[in-house]
């Protein structure tokens, strides 16, 4: 049996996905990044193989990707967030033309022909406005965690608007409404439509071909699928909530077990 | 004695100033606005007279600026903050000709002629980087009080240059350089300089002229003087009252009503002693 693993280091979370040639996951674990990146790597991949049953020694193949790809001492290789997002998108929904990846601190929209491979792609770049930062800083305004988003915005009625052009200056606005006796609910959906926005426009810069497919921890809010879907006036994929933020790591198991193959067949060892 | 008296209610400090017949400063007081505005303005000019126990009756003209203005409901009128900073600054540095108002949240940059009026002005609108608030988001990542960032800035030998823009961003990017085993001192003074920075490009969108007055909460941060002293290749003035510059404006605008006699009764607050 052959084992790769693909690890994602990402601006917030670390993802670790390791599969087997069956093409089935054989352990997922994940980790706030903080910012010891070597370190948070290093244990997160422990605690998958640990979950597996697994030794370093079982596993042949290791990819890295995301922002901290750079830090994983024990990869064997590396491919960029796109490359990977686009293979992990691929192999959940075959038909994905066009992909919104939107996580802690970034949103990437990329569009890939019928060989997944990258056409176009637009990045956020300097504004956290359009990232799960935003959803973040939000919540915090209004003394909610991270955990309590989802929950929160499921009993949303009436959301208010949110203009979302500073994560910074939404501090205002919350209060705003706050004040005026809007529930946080409603508010933390208006801060979803909002991000919405930015994340429609992104996809369009990169070019709107269907299938959609959405991935990224924020997708983990079910309102976040249906809000992008509805702006779109498409059907969009999206992955189950325990796997939309594991979609790149999963891309670079996958990739792992290609990678490997090809070299074995150039030295002629049997799979 | 008449006195006039300017109330600058801003998003993070609110500021107020008693000037008498001959223009001098006679009170000033500061009080952190909070979550209630009109309080925050009563706090402010109330502790303001009691600086030289000034009765509230003897003050003939009050002016309201800063983006609370309207809630200083014992104001005359109300006189937006960039005229206020400008018309203080030249009161202040007679030579001024560019004002940069460095506050909480905003950062102006305004054109002022020899007589104290604004002939142009520019200011951060859609985005919190290269305003005060980035120095806060810096003092919360690291656990510091606001009043130690300028000092420890000055330490810096080695300076760390902060790459990102968004203040949300470089908070992170200050815990992943404390993260890196990067000095304090060098990960600030690069804090001081990326806002120096995008002040003075917004300065220069405004045209910078000599003199360069420094105003706003953010002018009493030694470290950020500094920073855009390099910046700029040139002195800023700079006085311990920078800090009181649209309250000052807002005063000498309540002065010229005076003199003017035109002011109208005043209701009082009702709760000054």
């Amino acid at each position: 049996m052959t084992i790769t693993a693909g690890i994602d280091v990402g601006s917030t979370y670390t993802k670790v996905v390791l599969q087997d040639d069956t093409e089935s996951i054989l352990a997922k674990a994940s980790a706030p990044t903080g910012f010891r990146l070597r370190e948070t790597a290093i244990d997160t991949y422990e605690r998958a193989l640990a979950e597996a049953g697994l030794r370093r020694d079982d596993v042949d193949y290791v990819i890295a990707t995301g922002i901290g790809r750079h830090q994983v001492d024990f990869k064997n290789t590396l491919v960029t967030d796109l490359t990977a997002a686009s293979r992990g998108a691929v192999q959940l929904f075959a038909g994905t033309r066009t992909i919104l990846d939107i996580g802690g601190q970034t949103m990437k929209a990329t569009r890939i022909d019928d060989t997944s491979k990258v056409i176009s792609f637009r990045l956020n770049d300097k504004c956290a406005a359009g990232t799960g930062a935003f959803l973040e800083k939000t919540a915090r305004y209004m003394g909610y965690s991270v955990e309590e988003i989802g929950p929160l915005m499921s009993t949303s009625k009436e959301p208010v608007p949110i203009s979302g052009v500073c994560a910074v200056f939404a501090e205002s606005e919350v209060i705003n409404h706050l004040s005026l006796g809007t529930a946080p609910a409603d508010i933390m959906q208006g801060a979803i439509e909002s991000l919405t926005g930015r994340a429609v426009q992104l996809m369009k810069r990169a070019g709107l071909t269907p299938e959609y497919t959405l991935i990224g921890g924020i997708l983990r809010f079910q309102t976040m699928g249906r809000s992008v879907g509805e702006a779109l006036e498409a059907e969009v994929n999206v992955p189950d909530p325990e796997m939309v933020q594991f979609v790149a790591a999963l891309g670079c198991a996958i990739l792992g077990h290609r990678r490997l193959a090809k070299i074995r067949a150039e030295v002629g060892v049997p799979a | 004695m008449a006195y006039a008296a300017g109330v600058d209610v801003g998003s993070t400090q609110t500021k107020a100033i008693i000037i008498d017949e001959a223009r001098n400063i006679v009170g000033r007081a500061l009080v952190d606005t909070g979550a209630n505005v009109i309080r925050a303005a009563e706090d402010t000019y109330n502790a303001a007279l009691r600086e030289n126990d000034i009765e509230e009756r003897e003050v003939e003209y009050v002016v309201g600026t800063g983006y609370g203005r309207y809630r200083v409901t014992f104001g005359n009128t109300q006189v937006t903050e960039i005229s206020c900073h400008g018309r203080g600054a030249v009161h202040m540095f007679p030579e001024t000709r560019t004002v940069l108002d460095m506050g909480g949240q905003d950062t102006k940059a305004i054109k002022v002629t020899p007589e104290g009026e604004i002939s142009d002005f520019c200011m951060n609108d859609k985005c919190a980087a290269g305003t005060g608030r980035f120095l806060g988001a810096a003092a919360a990542a690291l656990g510091m009080p606001l009043s130690e960032l300028g000092p420890v800035s000055l330490r810096s030998e080695k300076p760390t240059k902060i790459s990102t823009t968004c203040t949300v961003f470089a908070e992170s990017e200050v815990l992943a350089w404390i993260g890196k085993g990067k000095k304090i001192e060098d990960i600030l003074w690069g804090v001081h300089m990326s806002i120096a920075s995008r002040s003075v490009a917004l300065m220069r969108r405004v045209g910078i002229e000599d003199q360069v007055t420094f105003s706003g909460g953010v002018s009493l941060n030694e470290g950020m003087v500094k920073a855009l002293e390099e910046r700029l290749e040139k002195k800023l003035n700079i006085s311990a009252e920078s800090h009181y510059m649209g309250a000052l404006g807002a005063a000498l605008f309540a002065h010229d009503h005076v003199v003017a006699g035109r002011a109208p009764t005043r209701q009082g607050t009702g709760v000054s002693a």
